[in-house]
């Protein structure tokens, strides 16, 4: 088990171009389930790399289990990566894929079968071992791929969007699965992924990315309500934060946090006259997007979500009244677009 | 996909029975009149006492066939071929799938040294191979003169490149694989360049080092595609005659004589029409089999 560790960390591809990793420095802690989260383009895959010996940095440090480990290979750096694309040896039995990195590491002989089966074992693949990776499921080349980077026990494990490639009834029980594996073995991993709701499910802390920068590191539940920027703001949450600008100053609430006044729990709040436009019909919730009435900010598209329970009549082109908690509320400055103390806002 | 395709066919064929003949046609009449007639006759002559200039033609059966495994040059013949065939393909396969890893990692002038490499597949056989008559020549070679200047040999007791029973065969060997390896590189190219490179990539962090990837890992992967390079080789290598002809015509002392250049020598030069037909029949079998391989891999390569 270690600690990985990153000290200005950068990578430029091509020279006079921007970086596709600026400067990042980020620790993780022992046995932590820390994720890399951003949209595709972030750097947070170019970062994994760099971690696991794939990439040479530009610039900065990698330590491993405090160690510098800039100048070991892959191999050198007992770490465990599984491969968005799995990377499976298509050639090679189950057993023989699991097995391959015992035998490049020169365990004995004798102890191959036993770690094989308890890896297969614990993933639950102990009938597939003789099949090839091409007369597999995704789900179970998924599971192999795992096997095959825990069989020698790792000090970190390294996942890049290991759950991306599954139809989505299957993505939801892997990664129920996957968290229920890490809780079991309880190495330090690093998951890289875009997806949001695998990022705040399964993440002790996120990590949040975007051009190759750290836009936040911390719980879900502090990314999720105290956002560090407006990035941060309207990349987490689906849909995304509400943002009104005003001279130099940014105020947003969430979809969620917008409601029918009557609905909004007590304390401060501020109301508006929302007209709203059109609903989308999602099952467990409704989205509503319009404008609010008599503002500033009349033209810009505000969006409401209600969920299933809360009363009907919210129809397009009907007027009501609707409210934010002061509480609800995030302020950004214009200019930084970093997270600011509350102001006051001219809201009409 | 087989399945699929040969129902379009049979369903287009079954609806316009005359366009699918009319398309059929050319690749047809190539194959009858261009491999199907030349073959036809040369199992005809075989079996002939057919000679060049002579009108008359009688039925010999099996005479023919007799009397070349009764002749020392054929039994040389079949031998060199055999040593000629393999050397040049272990060459060829070694020295091919080096190169291909070699340059399949990016540097500085990757796409100039690949054009270069390509350079003696792209020059007429002929040429090339003239060429190197005169690089291997008795008093003029450029290597024997480099040799001697570095004094590994004196001026007068240099090697006969292509006048020494062994030499000759290990020159009319590197000049075919000199023509061979590129061919085969390309090839080997196209194969290394489809494993995606997460794979290695993964090899290496679960701990092999470069050659446990490359032997564990990479060059299996590449085993139908090599195995195509080896049975295309075999046949270009089993079938050519040009290097052969050019740089020693099969001697000295028949020491490079192969089975396509005796046939030449024998049916056309020694105007032995029907012993030359029986001579190359023998190269039938070998085909043959090459080619049922070859539909082999390319079928298992379609099922994978």
């Amino acid at each position: 088990m270690a600690v990985v560790e990153t000290r200005n960390l950068t990578k430029i591809f091509k020279q006079g171009e921007a970086g596709a990793v600026n400067d990042v420095n980020l620790a993780t802690r022992e046995g932590e389930f820390l994720v890399f989260l951003g949209p595709s383009g972030s750097g947070k895959t170019t970062l994994l790399r760099m971690i696991a010996g794939l990439e040479t940095p530009t610039a900065g440090e990698i330590l491993i289990g405090g160690k510098v480990v800039n100048e070991l290979s892959p191999r050198e750096r007992r770490i465990a990566m599984v491969f968005q694309s799995y990377a499976l040896y298509p050639h090679l039995s189950v057993y023989n894929n699991i097995c391959f990195p015992l035998k490049a590491q020169k365990v004995p002989r004798d102890q191959h079968r036993q770690k094989v089966e308890w890896a297969a074992g614990l993933l639950g693949i102990g009938r597939l071992l003789n099949r090839k990776p091409r007369e597999l499921s995704g789900g179970e080349r998924q599971r192999v791929a795992l096997a095959r980077a825990i069989v020698r026990e790792p000090a970190v494990f390294l996942l890049d969007e290991p759950l991306s490639n599954l139809d989505a009834k299957l993505r939801a029980s892997a990664r129920e699965e996957l968290e229920q594996f890490h809780k079991s073995v309880g190495t330090t991993t690093i998951y890289v992924t875009h997806d949001q709701v695998e990022a705040m499910a399964m993440g002790d802390r996120v990590v949040v990315l975007h051009q190759g920068v750290v836009r936040q590191i911390g719980t879900p539940k502090d990314v999720y309500e105290n956002p560090a920027d407006t990035f941060v703001a309207t990349f987490l949450g689906s849909p995304p934060m509400n943002l009104i600008e005003y001279s130099d100053i940014i105020v947003g609430f969430r979809p969620e946090g917008f409601l029918p006044a009557d609905l909004v729990p007590g304390g401060k709040q501020v109301s508006f006259r929302y007209r709203v436009k059109y609903v989308e019909y999602l099952g467990a919730e409704r989205v509503l997007y319009g404008n609010i009435e008599g503002s500033h900010f009349e033209s810009k598209e505000i969006i409401a979500r209600l969920s299933w329970n809360m009363p009907t009549g919210y129809d397009a082109g009907s007027v009501h009244d609707f409210a934010v908690a002061e509480s609800d509320l995030h302020f950004f400055d214009r200019k930084s677009e970093k997270r600011t103390n509350p102001r006051p806002f001219p809201w009409q | 996909m087989a399945v699929k395709h040969a129902k379009i066919k049979s369903a287009g064929a079954a609806q316009s029975p005359l366009l699918g003949a009319a398309m059929f046609g050319p690749a047809i009449l190539y194959i009858v009149l261009l491999i199907g007639a030349p073959f036809a006759l040369a199992v005809f002559y075989a079996f002939s006492d057919a000679r060049i200039g002579s009108t008359e033609l009688h039925y010999v059966g099996l005479e023919n066939f007799r009397s070349i495994l009764h002749s020392p040059t054929f039994r040389q013949a079949v031998q060199n071929s055999i040593v000629f065939t393999v050397s040049a393909i272990v060459i060829v396969v070694i020295a091919s799938t080096i190169l291909s890893l070699a340059l399949e990692v990016p540097f500085r002038g990757r796409g100039m040294i690949r054009f270069l490499i390509l350079l003696p597949w792209v020059a007429p056989v002929s040429l090339g191979t003239i060429g190197w008559k005169w690089i291997l020549d008795s008093i003029y070679s450029v290597i024997t003169w480099v040799l001697v200047y570095f004094h590994f040999f004196s001026p007068y007791n240099t090697p006969m490149w292509l006048g020494e029973p062994h030499l000759a065969m290990a020159s009319v060997v590197c000049v075919h694989c000199w023509r061979l390896i590129p061919f085969a590189t390309v090839v080997m190219l196209a194969g290394s360049s489809a494993i995606p490179k997460e794979i290695p990539e993964a090899a290496g962090i679960d701990g092999a080092g470069y050659f446990r990837t490359l032997f564990w890992i990479k060059i299996p992967m590449m085993l139908p595609i090599i195995n195509v390079a080896v049975l295309f080789s075999t046949i270009f290598t089993f079938t050519d005659m040009t290097v052969v002809y050019i740089l020693t015509d099969g001697g000295p002392f028949d020491s490079t004589q192969t089975l396509p250049n005796l046939a030449f020598a024998t049916g056309i030069q020694g105007s032995d029409l029907a012993a030359g037909a029986a001579i190359s029949l023998f190269l039938v079998p070998v085909l043959v089999a090459v080619a049922y391989f070859m539909l082999r891999v390319a079928h298992r390569a379609e099922v994978v």
